[in-house]
């Protein structure tokens, strides 16, 4: 349920964001995401940002998977 | 106000026959089809392929192709997967009243080019003009014919276990083009229908090896259909690795946007051929010797346990069962 | 793709997998709550990796499989009226309600457009003047605040033939009604991912707190799914029983505060029918009075006629966990995704389409 994807926000006009994920570009609405800046990575969800990703929770994540492969050699 | 098509241009008369001899004949034009009987009459010795296919592609106009191009590309790929050298093909237009002429034009301009790159000839054909409402703007039909080598003997029923199976590029990039333009589901893309004539690959491909078992384009229903189908007909089970399979970054964007799988995505320009393995790395290399299999690769083989079973190794290492198409994938939310 | 294939990488998936097995004693039983984790679990083959002592069980969160028939049938017969054109995400044009569906429906003439965004809804409206636009609101609290912002939207832009059939679910509710239930005896929930985006993960304590049941809000590529499990299966064996976040770079603890301002704006709860389950308080969400006149519901006079529920179809055992897909006289028989029979086997996300697509019998 609630298929959302990252997305990495090109440019922003008004509430409105042009994003591109793989080289797909769409604009979205950032109705739900006023914080949102050219750069950030826009979770998206039926063409509407619903949250930011925290990139550095993203890269944490990552290393503590890393950790624990390394752990479980 | 711009040319349109009209019913009395299907009806037999005066409009009809400019149409025929204004702008299909010398567009298409070969000595064939240029006397304009009911009927190409041909010399034939050998073994003949014959198939037929309906188009009715929406929108008929979408990156890197439109219908015409899909139907003559169609037909001849189907010719070449039985491993014959595509020769002619007939061509049937039912068009809907209305339909702007520099449209149809443009239509047939694209089906000169691909059966000129296909080195086809379309020998026969008919124009209908039907109500508005009553089809789609254009729908086609095809027929065509090829002779097939002595020697060569391609059919789904022929794969046997140890044979190899080789893709020959990226799938999924026809679907993913044609979904871009549809209403309601806007995102843009470079993305192009790989919408293309296979019979040169095939060519190298039977050069390179005379005992391909089977060739088949994976084309509605996608990669897993296409494996489904030939595993049933052969009897065989099929093996595929997921990280083994080319698939485009956009195309994978797209799917996972729209929620789709790429393994059941259409392609208009891509075969999947079974080959015994002592074979597989010649065909490989023919293959990527051709512009249209550049970027061929080995997916998997064919195995003997679980007859007409298809079976993914997923990028995490656990197997999944891959089964046919259902129906059209919608797009989904969740 | 970032933060998608970096979560895809089995030689991370090799770490948790062996950290799995290794600490699971415990026979335990996992629900996932949320259709998107299903597919996940299914198209990675999640199961054959877990050891043994690990049961997954799938939960209701297929907002297209829990809409009640009545609701679709309302839909449907709002296809069937007078200048109506009707948008609707692709998840439900294929549901079968008591006698049709919005695929059926299209098929003998009436006006219904998939859309992939509510966006591209208003923009329909505002260019069929003389016709209505009826957007059908499904979805959780992921959903929700779209549907809100096209509403505000709708609003601003002066747009007055936009209308909204709200048949938004909500989830923490739900789930204590599966769970007072007892029908399925869980000791793990991995919370779905996206809701808790907008919701955040304080609205998942009661479960922990009241029912003494693990929980932790998983992500949706199969690292998540993974690293979720291992988290639950630490927590198991440990004798605890708490909310975590594994899908930190998705979900904050306090969600999306704007997303739930709007929806708060928008919405007020409601009591709600879940297939399968039956009514459920305050599970639903009803348009406020200052936004009435684009409530479909009151704007046009919607006769669905009476409602029929399919003979043999165990939908609503299967969306509660009782039982699985194997276990229905139907599966795979009268009932397939090419003739569903109930919504479990049409939404790419139910279970039966899940299990008939990826799981089959590969043991067998």
């Amino acid at each position: 349920m609630c298929l959302a994807i990252p997305a990495l926000i090109k440019s922003i006009e008004d509430k409105e964001a042009d994003v591109e994920i793989g080289g797909i570009t769409r604009r979205i609405s950032l109705w739900l995401t006023p914080e949102a800046k050219v750069g950030d990575y826009a979770l998206v969800h039926t063409g509407y940002a619903i949250n930011i990703l925290d990139q550095e929770e993203g890269e944490e994540t990552l290393r503590l998977l890393r950790e624990i492969a390394k752990a479980e050699e | 106000m711009k040319d349109k098509i009209l019913l009395a241009h299907g009806s037999g008369g005066k409009l009809a026959h400019d149409l025929v001899e204004k702008s299909f004949v010398p567009a298409l034009a070969n000595p064939l089809l240029n006397r304009l009987d009911d009927s190409a009459v041909i010399d034939f010795s050998g073994r003949l392929a014959f198939t037929t296919d309906s188009y009715v592609v929406k929108p008929i106009f979408f990156p890197g192709g439109d219908i015409g191009k899909l139907a003559v590309c169609g037909t001849v790929n189907d010719l070449a997967m039985s491993g014959a050298k595509p020769l002619y093909l007939s061509l049937a237009f039912i068009i809907e009243e209305g339909l702007p002429q520099d449209e149809l034009n443009k239509i047939v301009s694209s089906v000169r080019k691909a059966a000129q790159e296909a080195r086809v000839e379309i020998v026969t054909g008919d124009t209908k003009v039907v109500n508005r409402g009553s089809a789609d703007k254009l729908f086609i039909n095809t027929a065509g014919v090829g002779i097939i080598p002595e020697g060569v003997n391609v059919s789904g029923d022929r794969a046997v276990p140890g044979d190899k199976i080789i893709l020959s590029g990226n799938i999924g990039d026809h679907g993913i083009a044609v979904l871009s333009q549809r209403e309601g589901l806007s995102f843009s893309t470079q993305l192009e229908s790989d919408c293309a004539p296979l019979g040169s690959l095939v060519a190298r491909m039977l050069a390179a090896s005379s005992d391909i078992h089977c060739l088949r384009d994976p084309t509605r229903g996608g990669l897993a259909t296409t494996l489904k189908e030939l595993a049933k007909q052969s009897k065989v089970s099929i093996r595929i690795e997921e990280e083994k399979i080319p698939v485009r970054q956009e195309v994978l964007a797209a799917c996972e946007m729209l929620g789709f799988d790429p393994l059941y995505v259409a392609n208009e320009g891509k075969l999947v051929a079974i080959v015994p393995a002592k074979d597989a790395d010649k065909v490989l290399k023919a293959m990527r010797g051709n512009h249209y299999g550049a970027e061929a690769a080995i997916i998997g083989e064919v195995g003997a346990e679980h007859p007409g079973r298809v079976v993914m190794k997923t990028c995490m290492g656990s197997s999944r069962i891959i089964d046919m198409l259902v129906g059209d994938p919608l797009p989904r939310i969740c | 793709m970032k933060f998608i294939t970096e979560f895809r990488q089995s030689e991370l998936a090799e770490g948790l997998i062996s950290q799995i097995h290794r600490k699971s004693k415990t026979p335990v039983r996992f629900m996932e709550f949320c259709g998107g984790h299903t597919v996940t679990i299914f198209r990675y083959g999640i199961r054959q990796l877990l050891p043994e002592t690990i049961e997954m069980v799938s939960g209701p969160g297929c907002p297209v499989c829990v809409t009640a028939n009545a609701d679709l049938d309302k839909a449907i017969a709002l296809s069937r009226m007078p200048d109506i054109i009707i948008t609707t995400f692709g998840d439900m044009i294929k549901v079968p309600g008591s006698y049709s569906s919005l695929q059926k429906a299209k098929a003998d003439g009436a006006d219904v457009r998939m859309v992939y965004s509510t966006m591209d809804a208003l923009k329909i409206a505002e260019e069929n003047h003389d016709k209505s636009v009826v957007f059908l609101g499904i979805g959780f609290e992921t959903t929700a605040p779209t549907i809100a912002a096209s509403v505000l939207q709708a609003e601003e832009r002066g747009i007055k033939n936009y209308y909204v059939l709200s048949m938004h679910k909500l989830c923490p509710p739900v789930i204590r009604t599966l769970l007072d239930s007892g029908e399925v005896k869980l000791h793990g929930l991995i919370c779905p991912g996206h809701v808790s985006t907008v919701i955040g993960s304080h609205p998942w304590e009661f479960i922990a707190r009241d029912y003494g049941i693990p929980c932790v809000v998983s992500g949706f590529e199969p690292l998540d799914v993974l690293q979720c499990v291992a988290m639950l299966v630490e927590q198991v064996e440990n004798g605890e029983s708490k909310v975590e976040i594994a899908y930190r770079r998705g979900v904050r603890p306090e969600g999306n505060q704007e997303a739930l301002k709007l929806i708060g704006q928008t919405f007020k709860p409601c009591p709600t029918e879940w297939r399968g389950i039956g009514n459920v308080p305050d599970s639903g969400l009803k348009l406020k009075n200052k936004y009435q006149s684009f409530d479909a519901e009151l704007a046009f006079d919607i006769d669905p006629g009476p409602t029929y529920e399919p003979a043999g179809c165990i939908c609503g055992d299967i969306l509660r966990g009782v039982k699985t897909p194997a276990d229905c006289n139907l599966f795979g028989k009268a009932c397939t995704p090419e003739n569903p029979v109930g919504p479990c086997m049409v939404s790419s996300e139910g279970s039966c389409s899940a299990y008939y697509l990826y799981g089959g019998n590969l043991e067998g």
